[in-house]
């Protein structure tokens, strides 16, 4: 597999040294720094913000927007291999050899991810507003928020990996507060508990992984550990691409640490936007692009993120396929979707650009779908269940057709946002050649079939058809503060996807930054060649199945007891069962063993032991309490008197 | 010159007499004090006693004077301590304000005092800590004949201590310092405690500790008779009276030591007290317990294992790196395993002074930084956990686990510390005790990367057992016996705000302390892996740093 070395960062290093001269970029901390200001103001503040806080707090995601859109220019006033910029902020610590400092890397992929986490963010936090208006937690809803924007902007910041894994844990945290939000639930506090868990066990890889870079490498700073690259050893390359494989793992919910993303459609609506579209998930892929060198030198590491990518693409798609809870549904349908872009960036330069690009259009569409999600909830009475939905698109015009383009776009109808990127990944695995671009490109397919299935039957269940609603639900279009995110992020589920690809306009943008190959896009040839048709095939078939189970003949109420397929499908393919198998229940009888060890052994043996020395020493027996409490007394202050009549004799 | 460290010794120990003698002042009104917590006592429960306190309180004013004189004295000390801290020069490596004076001249035991950048954060989390703790506890014991002024002596006391034995530069100074500080807190718990146990558990602290002392007396002769002076400056580095010993001698010596501060740090297998400990605690003992007087053993392996006895150090590397990880895994399962919060915490602390021996002994610059910085993170975590603990026993007399939920929903600023102070306690990066975990990680790695691997377990481990204990305290349905639970009230803010602070702080910005420990662990990692032939340290060390 070739190296590639040609990372703009490290060869042009001395030119990207610093941000001077450019006011705009030396303000790059405020991106974060913005709306970490505004959780602690709301946290501390109390009550008193109460009135104004949710103002603030999507102010300032708004105002971190419009800072990266002036980065962006900047940037783009440069020249291509100059796009790269440190951006030193302060020394965060130094021990010997050991330095992390609080540094920044301004270039093409991260400012992209920060113009995605912004916008997508901000728009959700003008939703929110509306969705959550009766909340009485409102204002703290509105700190987790800005947290998790501000922890994530840290993650797609950080110049080395130890800033990074501040980001990532900050991620956990917000993502921890946000999924039990409403945590006087059990199942929401379970719920987050169990999020955080899963990833902390993804956060021990990228904890080990910076270790070994120290140890081996000598340093955690991206420049340097990417540096030290070529001239490590290969077994030492494979541990830390596996490692950092298994980060991604936990905060993009992929296979085997995927169990948590399903569980957290406990939170409030928005927070499920915001970890399925601009944030939290879109985090390991972020990484396996970033660390794009490590792998590259480790085609093992590089074969693990394909496979891991392609079957949690699958199984995604099939969980999908088979819940009738919509938010699991749109739950499935992410990790299926981030699958994708994980194989895409497992295949090396080949694919980062059609992986960042997919993650951004599938940023927009999934956001624009979830947002839809919770406004069909609020018009149900909060209900979740799709086979008591039916019928809602005369009710919801706006919603409906909203939603609609986002569905459009995910099952990539041509033209539209999601057919262009993933019409890419598409490509860009076939072109791989050989066998092995033969079964991922066919693999890449088969998931874009089930996308066309479960994307097909959802929209089919709950906006055509009959209705089947619980008694007392009255549908109601939700207000404007709700519907306007929701238009915004469908004309860019239309035409972003367009915008980015033609001319190859964000291919040329991404390469200096992350070594990306450049692959004109050819809309023609897109659907003249064989995989191009084939996707279209896929495409007609998905949503005709559907049509002929969802809508040809009417929904039942209840769901149907099912085949084995099916019920596996909806239990997850029990990824909960296998969790609980293997760790939880070992873990129990571990910890009940050792609860009995220590009190019976442990303890006893040390006791036993004085009392064994006192014994044989004084042949008094088992000493009374209280005759042990006084002799030792007796003891104690017989040192200290015989100490101090020393120092008076002096 | 100023006699800081002696300033800060005698501050808190005039204090403690004089906090003493106020409390001993008996008032008529005390009496009435009595005789109403007697008619409490047959009413029986707490609501009794709630609404017998006003007069109480106008009872106890001599009670209410000593505890504002004693705070009084603990900000004074305080206030000195950072004078003194502003002071000290981050660019040298030996002791600073050191004062030597003879006290017993035939057995060359001297008054000698000094501190490197290690003793010195650990005076200043100890000065911290006193403080906070008093305002904590300045309802706790209202229900006494003192009216807790006693309590408040006792802590003075014990600060005086806790200075002293950080600021020794005499092993036999050392020593005394050391044995001392077992009397305020045997009273502290046995006394002042919680839960009818505490006698047992003040007597099982005071026969664990005291048996690690005696073997300690022994070791501390024998360094006399092998270096002829008690005087630390004369005993250590290459051409210290020490310096030549037979190796054989050394760990011995070293071993008669060891076992002392392992008690104390509390390591497996010989922790067991603890749990007892500090279960039968208030949180204001418990925090000084596990927060700064455990870390005696701790700093006590750093600057008298190692430094003594550099020629022994090869022989225990590895066997206390096991113990080190055996302590980090098994002390985080076993808090997993606990039903009583105060017993939780303490497991949780078996595991973090794990990582604290862990980086003392893996021999390497960051590992060593990183466990010195531990040893004074953990104070301020663990402190904030305990104290927090604390307020919820103070409301429903139980820290029984089971007897808690939802609480957040009706006491959301005591959730919010709550988990602020777990999330410091389970490494989350962003507050002080990531940065030394994560230094101690990396330090342990270049040492053996197989030792990193285990230990970072922990890590995982302390996610679950925090988070686990704040689902079951502060989540789900708030059952009625709690729906009248009151949020924390100024004081109790007051008491726990700093400590969240200076986490946040030192999370975002620790080099300041880094600066200050970093000289001094220099001088150590020197002396382990120079003397003695820790092939492994040495080279692993030489790997990272490049």
């Amino acid at each position: 597999m070739a190296v590639v070395t040609h990372h703009a960062y490290l060869a042009a290093e001395p030119a990207a040294a610093t941000a001077a001269g450019s006011p705009v970029l030396s303000f790059a901390w405020l991106l974060f720094a913005l709306p970490l200001a505004g959780a602690a103001i709301l946290l501390l503040g109390g009550r008193r913000t109460d009135k104004w806080g949710h103002l603030l707090g999507t102010l300032l995601p708004v105002a971190s927007f419009v800072l990266a859109v002036l980065i962006l220019f900047d940037l783009l006033g440069r020249a291509g291999d100059a796009r790269s910029v440190s951006v030193p902020v302060y020394e965060w610590f130094t021990v010997g050899g050991f330095s992390a400092g609080v540094d920044l890397l301004v270039d093409p992929l991260s400012i992209s991810f920060v113009l995605l986490i912004t916008f997508v963010g901000s728009l959700i936090h003008v939703y929110s507003i509306g969705y959550m208006a009766e909340d009485p937690g409102r204002r703290r809803f509105f700190a987790y928020l800005n947290l998790f924007v501000a922890a994530m902007l840290v993650l797609v910041l950080a110049d080395n990996f130890v800033l990074l894994f501040l980001g990532w844990e900050g991620v956990g945290l917000a993502s921890y507060l946000l999924i039990g939000f409403w945590q006087y639930k059990p199942s929401a506090a379970t719920a987050a508990k169990k999020a955080f868990l899963i990833n902390r066990v993804g956060d021990l890889g990228l904890l080990v992984a910076m270790m070994i870079m120290f140890a081996v490498l000598g340093a955690i700073s991206f420049s340097e550990v990417f540096a030290a690259v070529p001239g490590a050893g290969d077994g030492i390359l494979l541990a830390v691409g596996l490692l950092l494989l298994l980060g991604a793992c936990g905060k993009s919910a992929q296979l085997p640490l995927q169990a948590w993303l399903l569980d957290a459609m406990e939170g409030p609506t928005p927070v499920s936007a915001l970890i399925h579209a601009a944030t939290m998930v879109t985090a390991g892929v972020y990484l396996i692009v970033r660390a794009g060198p490590i792998f590259e030198a480790a085609p093992v590491a590089q074969t693990a993120v394909v496979t891991v990518g392609a079957a949690t693409m699958l199984a995604g798609g099939i969980i999908a396929s088979a819940k009738d809870d919509i938010k699991k549904s749109l739950a499935g349908s992410t990790m299926s979707q981030i699958g994708m872009m994980v194989l895409a960036a497992g295949l090396g330069p080949v694919g980062y650009v059609a992986a960042i690009a997919h993650l951004i259009t599938h940023g927009f569409f999934k956001a624009g779908l979830f947002l839809g999600a919770g406004s069909v909830m609020h018009a149900m009475n909060e209900g979740v269940d799709m086979r008591r939905y039916g019928g809602l698109a005369p009710k919801m015009p706006i919603t409906f057709a909203t939603f609609g383009v986002g569905y459009l776009a995910i099952i990539g109808v041509p033209l539209l946002s999601g057919w262009w990127t993933k019409e890419s990944i598409i490509s860009a695995t076939f072109g791989v050649g050989g066998t092995t671009g033969l079964v991922l490109g066919s693999a890449v397919v088969l998931g874009a079939l089930l996308t066309a299935f479960y994307m097909s039957r959802m929209v089919f269940m709950t906006f055509l058809g009959e209705p089947r609603w619980e008694e007392g639900v009255h549908p109601h279009e939700s207000p404007a503060n709700m519907t306007v995110p929701m238009v915004l992020l469908a004309i860019g589920s239309l035409a972003l996807g367009a915008f980015l690809m033609l001319g190859d306009r964000f291919a040329t943008f991404l390469a200096p930054a992350t070594g990306a190959e450049v692959h004109h896009f050819d809309v023609a040839h897109a659907f003249t060649a064989p995989y191009g048709l084939a996707a279209l095939v896929v495409l007609v078939l998905g949503v005709a199945v559907a049509w002929a189970l969802y809508l040809r003949k009417p929904v039942v109420e209840t769901a149907p007891k099912g085949n084995l397929v099916t019920v596996a499908a909806s239990r997850e393919l029990y990824g909960n069962e296998i969790n609980e198998g293997l760790v939880m229940r070992p873990g129990q009888v571990l910890t009940k063993a050792l609860v009995v060890i220590e009190d019976k052994v442990v303890d006893a043996a040390v006791n036993g032991l004085g009392a064994g020395v006192r014994d044989s020493s004084s042949g008094l027996g088992r000493a009374q309490t209280g005759f042990a409490r006084s002799y030792a007394l007796t003891m104690l202050f017989g040192a200290v008197i015989v100490a101090a009549t020393l120092a008076v004799r002096l | 010159m100023i006699p800081w460290l002696t300033i800060a010794i005698a501050l808190p120990a005039i204090g403690a007499v004089a906090v003493w003698a106020l409390s001993r002042s008996r008032t008529p009104a005390a009496d009435t004090a009595q005789t109403n917590r007697a008619e409490a006592a047959a009413g029986g429960g707490t609501d009794t006693i709630t609404r017998v306190r006003p007069a109480q309180r106008s009872a106890s004013a001599g009670a209410e004077n000593a505890k504002r004189a004693a705070f009084g004295f603990s900000l004074a000390t305080l206030a000195v301590v950072v004078a003194m801290a502003l002071r000290f020069d981050t660019g040298a490596s030996g002791l600073q304000f050191e004062q030597t004076h003879d006290w017993i001249p035939r057995f060359g035991v001297h008054y000698a005092v000094g501190v490197d950048g290690i003793a010195l954060v650990l005076i200043l989390l100890s000065a911290v800590l006193v403080p906070l703790v008093m305002l904590a506890a300045w309802r706790e014991h209202e229900d006494r004949q003192d009216g807790g002024a006693g309590y408040f002596a006792l802590i003075l006391a014990l600060q005086a201590m806790m200075v002293g034995v950080f600021a020794a530069a005499d092993v036999f100074l050392f020593y005394v310092f050391f044995e001392a500080m077992l009397i305020p807190v045997y009273f502290m718990i046995g006394r002042y405690g919680r839960g009818e146990q505490r006698a047992r558990a003040a007597v099982k602290f005071l026969l664990y500790s005291l048996a690690g002392g005696l073997i300690m007396l022994v070791a501390v002769i024998g360094v006399y008779v092998a270096g002829g002076t008690f005087l630390w400056t004369e005993l250590t580095g290459s051409g210290g009276a020490l310096a030549g010993i037979d190796t054989e001698l050394a760990v011995w010596l070293f071993l008669g030591f060891f076992i002392a501060f392992a008690i104390k740090a509390p390591m497996w297998p010989v922790h067991t007290w603890l749990p007892d400990a500090a279960q039968a605690s208030r949180p204001g003992t418990a925090v000084l317990l596990v927060g700064v007087l455990d870390k005696v053993g701790t700093y006590g392996m750093l600057r008298y294992c190692l430094e003594l006895f550099p020629s022994a150090v090869s022989a225990f590397v590895w066997p206390v790196v096991a113990l080190s990880l055996v302590s980090i895994v098994y002390g985080a399962i076993l808090a997993i395993g606990q039903n009583d919060m105060m017993r939780l915490v303490a497991y949780t602390s078996v595991s973090h002074f794990g990582f604290i021996t862990l980086g003392i002994f893996a021999l390497t610059e960051q590992a060593q930084a990183g466990a010195a910085l531990y040893m004074v993170n953990h104070g301020f975590a663990t402190g904030a956990l305990f104290l927090v603990v604390g307020f919820l026993v103070s409301r429903r007399g139980s820290a029984e686990i089971a007897d808690y939920g939802g609480v957040q929903k009706v006491a959301p600023v005591l959730a919010g510390a709550f988990l602020v102070a777990g999330l410091a306690g389970l490494g989350l990066p962003g507050l002080a005790p990531f940065v030394s975990e994560f230094l101690v990680l990396i330090g342990a790695y270049a040492f053996s990367p197989v030792a990193a691997v285990i230990a970072v377990l922990g890590v995982v481990l302390a996610a679950l057992y925090v988070l686990w204990m704040y689902q079951r305290t502060m989540t789900g349905p708030t059952p009625e016996r709690l729906s009248g639970l009151k949020d924390l009230n100024v004081r109790e803010k007051w008491a726990v705000g700093p400590l969240l602070a200076l986490l946040i702080v030192f999370g975002l910005y620790p080099q300041p302390m880094l600066d200050a420990i970093d000289p001094a662990v220099e001088r150590t990692v020197q002396i382990g892996t120079a003397d003695a032939p820790a092939a492994d340290g040495a080279t692993a060390e030489e790997g990272g740093r490049e």
